[in-house]
């Protein structure tokens, strides 16, 4: 049973890598990086907060977009187009497709960001000219960018369960914008009484919060992350990620493939 | 034992946006098949063959009845590792090589490794596409698709194989092989049930046909018993320009085409026929009864009986008490 | 000719009519905007929205609008239009966005607080940036600094000066002259020394070009209006002793007040005027300075554009 889900693991990951959209984006997210540079000599003094401020942005807006084209292309579409018919008459179970999915999606999009963080050291190096402590906690958002991507996968393919792949795109997209407002709707919602405030806060609390996981101004002023805060949000990550991953499971377990 | 088991196996949808209405895509359908049988699907598209797979498949989930497979439900694990599946119109991973597919599939079939890689190699000979193994499935053609697709229901060499329009976008040539194969899948002792609706493919395969019209199955037959017999009727063809009076006059259903000519008449009037010929120095060519087809059992079949066509104003409501497979 | 090279032909020239016809509008739009362009720059005014709109990346959206604010300023000061009231939002916007983002404290004070055609001429926003400033980096020593700078250079209140300096000299990191002009604040506030002292702290803790540029014109204003207020008490002592005026500078070194020929920072000689004043030999190059001038006019202007010489203002 493990094996199989390895198997699918694996195989989205490759069917990915092969597909040249994701080139293209991580080339892209690169250049971003580079362009960093050449923004950092119009202000001078800043470079290093350019460099981290742009680096960081493109890795974490690059990723959710590939996230989202590459998982609605590889599960959408996957249902849409009936690739799924002749893997699912094997024993195979449709739990173990929905997990072997995400498994090689979030691998994918890890190699991915490995990839774009070393343009950003590569500039960081470059305009800096050495690396400093400091430097240690853009790691630490990278980490944090990772955990968003589990929660985007986790999410595309919950939609995609039930959704074209279109409309899956959209959702997913939607849900991270809304997602990065989550802290403003709390704050809304606390404030606000009565039947509205109760729809507040269900609202607030069961959008993905990802501006927790935000970090990115912190580290380019060189600030730490506390040990506290990379703790819960990995366990809010994993739990948010089971959630949606769970309710994908459920749904595509009813579903009728046309 | 039987190889598959369909009792009372029913689908229906719920369409429209506002007040669904239910649109029933098959009726209750008994369906029995032994092992070893070739059984073939006959009937139009949107008759319900796909249907009927997707539920046998477990892609799609029946509105009531059940089947069983080799002796188990169908949602068995054990079941789908002794079934292949070849689906209408196969699409496939763009980025992977039909080998690298192959041994993907054969991974989550459980086949083991030991001999795997062989196999591969065989079912891609077996399927002609040995040449092109390594070529990304997105540059296949159609023809190349379905081969693909039959070599993907077969390589784990399962008991029970389910075709689903298997000589679809495949040239003569194409069509000849698949023939050949499912020959060789009967030689080994498996099960094939193909859904198609070139008829000619049925006679000349299948132990059995049923024919499938709007949902519902309408009857069941061995080709053997419908294409054997006459119908009473015997066939002369004779040179001629006009039809002799006296021919017409026996009930002789004729036609003429160019300097020949062609009559159906009952087979008691045999002897009067052949003596007007006489009279009238026509030379025979050819007299033969009159034989069974497939195409005019499937064209009966096909036609709607008065209770069904109720059924089909109507549009909504409960089906009509299951119709069981009529006999030839 | 067969169709297909009809059509070919057609084609082709349809192409490279059409591309430089585009071209062409692209270039007339770019005029047209020219004129709006600075409105532009602005987008949106409102921080809350536009830290909304970032969906958290401030960072990032910060340093955008910083380098807008910079470019801002350069293409004004370029066009001479002596107009930066976009300048107080943009900066405001940036700190907002990121109050950690020091340089554009550094830019606010030298450029906010600044008559056009220098700055934007409101030193209020001026004083209020650097205060928020240290709301939000109370530990930054070069935003007490530059509050104290504000206080002197353009409100001339001293006792706030000293205040801010003082304040900054506690800090744990600190500029080693921060002590020093605290001090100089309460006695010496108006004298040469200090002014210096506070420019070349400028000059010394900035990489910004603009702003080390300034303070290089300021330093070298306050050594000719040094240098003319000494030669003009040269002068007085002169008359003084010998109860006339001097015909030329080198009457006074003759009588021994100086010694070798006084030149300007720009290599030219100063003049001595028949009422006994010194004067510049040409003012429109020393920027800034407030001695040496002809009566009545005003301290000359950097051109920062192709015009030729700053034009006298008229207040």
């Amino acid at each position: 049973m493990n094996s199989r889900i390895g198997h699918i693991a694996f195989n989205t990951f490759r069917e990915a890598v092969r597909d040249r959209v994701l080139y293209n984006l991580i080339a892209f997210a690169l250049l971003l990086s580079g362009a960093a540079i050449l923004v950092g000599e119009i202000s001078i003094d800043i470079e290093r907060l350019v460099v981290v401020n742009l680096g960081l942005t493109a890795v974490s807006l690059f990723g959710v977009l590939i996230a989202i084209f590459i998982g609605i292309g590889l599960v959408s579409k996957e249902i849409d187009k009936r690739t799924l018919y002749t893997v699912l008459s094997r024993p195979v179970r449709r739990w173990e497709f929905v997990v072997g999915k995400f498994f090689g999606l979030t691998g994918t999009l890890v190699v991915n960001t490995f990839f774009m963080a070393l343009g950003v050291f590569l500039a960081l190096l470059y305009v800096a000219h050495k690396f400093e402590k400091m430097d240690l906690w853009v790691l630490g958002a990278l980490y944090f960018i990772v955990l968003q991507f589990l929660i985007v996968c986790a999410l595309a393919l919950f939609f995609s369960s039930f959704s074209t792949p279109l409309m899956s795109a959209v959702f997913t997209f939607a849900l991270f914008v809304i997602g990065n407002l989550a802290e403003d709707l709390r704050g809304f919602a606390r404030i606000t009484h009565g039947t509205e405030g109760w729809l507040a806060s269900a609202i607030a609390y069961l959008v993905p919060n990802f501006s927790a996981l935000n970090v990115v101004s912190q580290v380019a002023h060189g600030d730490s992350i506390p040990g506290r805060l990379i703790f819960y949000n990995t366990l809010y990550a994993l739990l948010y990620s089971a959630m949606a991953i769970a309710a994908a499971v459920l749904i595509f377990q009813r579903r009728n493939l046309k | 034992m039987a190889a598959i088991e369909i009792l009372d196996l029913e689908k229906s949808y719920l369409v429209g946006f506002w007040r669904k209405r239910p649109k029933i895509a098959l009726r209750p359908l008994c369906l029995s098949i032994e092992e070893g049988e070739v059984f073939g699907f006959l009937g139009p598209n949107g008759a319900g063959k796909t249907t009927t797979l997707k539920l046998l498949m477990g892609l799609v989930f029946p509105t009531a009845g059940s089947a069983r497979i080799l002796g188990r439900e169908m949602d068995d694990s054990w079941v789908k590792s002794q079934v292949g599946f070849l689906p209408e119109q196969p699409y496939f991973y763009d980025h992977l090589s039909a080998r690298e597919l192959l041994n993907y599939y054969g991974r989550l079939s459980g086949m083991p490794a030991k001999g795997r890689s062989a196999r591969v190699e065989e079912m891609l000979g077996r399927v002609g596409l040995s040449d092109s193994a390594g070529v990304q499935l997105r540059k296949f053609s159609k023809g190349m698709l379905q081969r693909v697709g039959l070599a993907q229901a077969i390589l784990h060499n399962p008991r029970v194989v389910f075709l689903d329009e298997p000589m679809s976008g495949l040239d003569p040539m194409g069509r000849r092989e698949v023939r050949d194969l499912i020959q060789q899948l009967r030689h080994e002792g498996k099960t094939v049930f193909f859904s198609t609706h070139i008829l000619s493919d049925a006679e000349a395969l299948c132990d059995r046909v049923g024919v499938i019209h709007q949902g519902e199955l309408r009857g069941v037959g061995a080709v053997a018993d419908l294409t054997s017999g006459t119908k009473g009727t015997i066939e002369i063809i004779f040179y001629a320009q006009h039809v002799p009076a006296a021919l017409t006059g026996l009930g002789a259903d004729a036609s003429v085409s160019g300097t020949m000519v062609n009559a159906v008449l009952p087979e008691e009037h045999q002897e009067a026929a052949l003596e007007v010929l006489r009279r009238e120095r026509m030379k025979l060519i050819s007299l033969a009864p009159v034989r069974n087809s497939l195409e005019e059992y499937y064209i009966q079949k096909l036609r709607p009986t008065d209770a069904l066509q109720a059924d089909s104003d109507q549009e909504s409501g409960r089906p009509e008490q299951s119709r069981k497979g009529a006999g030839a | 000719m067969s169709a297909t090279r009809r059509v070919n032909l057609v084609a082709t020239f349809g192409l490279l009519l059409s591309m430089a016809g585009a071209m062409a509008t692209l270039a007339a739009i770019d005029h047209q905007r020219q004129a709006s362009v600075p409105q532009e720059a602005l987008y949106l005014r409102s921080s809350k929205v536009l830290r909304r709109l970032s969906l958290g990346y401030t960072g990032l959206l910060a340093d955008v609008y910083w380098t807008r604010a910079v470019q801002y300023f350069g293409t004004q000061h370029h066009n001479g239009s002596g107009d930066f009231r976009l300048l107080a939002p943009l900066l405001e916007v940036t700190t907002e966005l990121d109050p950690r983002l020091l340089p554009a404290y550094q830019f606010g004070a030298n450029f906010l607080a600044p008559q056009p055609p220098n700055g934007a001429g409101q030193p209020g926003a001026a004083l209020s940036l650097m205060k928020y400033g240290i709301e939000h980096n109370p530990d930054q020593w070069r935003l007490y600094y530059n509050l104290g700078f504000l206080y002197y250079t353009e409100l001339k209140d001293y006792a706030g000066a000293a205040d801010a300096f003082a304040r900054g000299a506690k800090l744990p990191v600190t500029n080693e002259f921060m002590p020093i002009l605290a001090a100089r604040m309460a006695q010496h506030a108006g004298e040469f020394d200090t002014a210096r002292m506070l420019w070349f702290t400028t000059y010394q803790s900035s990489k910004e070009p603009q702003i080390r540029q300034n303070a290089v014109e300021h330093l070298l204003a306050l050594q000719v209006d040094e240098e003319v207020t000494r030669l003009e008490q040269v002068v007085g002592q002169y008359r003084q002793r010998t109860g006339r005026l001097p015909i030329a500078l080198t009457d006074l070194e003759h009588a021994g007040f100086i010694h070798g020929p006084q030149n300007d920072p720009k290599g030219h000689p100063y003049q001595l005027m028949p009422d006994g004043r010194i004067e510049v030999q040409h003012p429109p190059e020393l920027y800034f300075i407030t001695k040496g001038l002809p009566p009545g006019a005003t301290p000359p202007q950097p051109p920062r554009a192709a015009p030729p010489a700053a034009k006298p203002d008229s207040k």
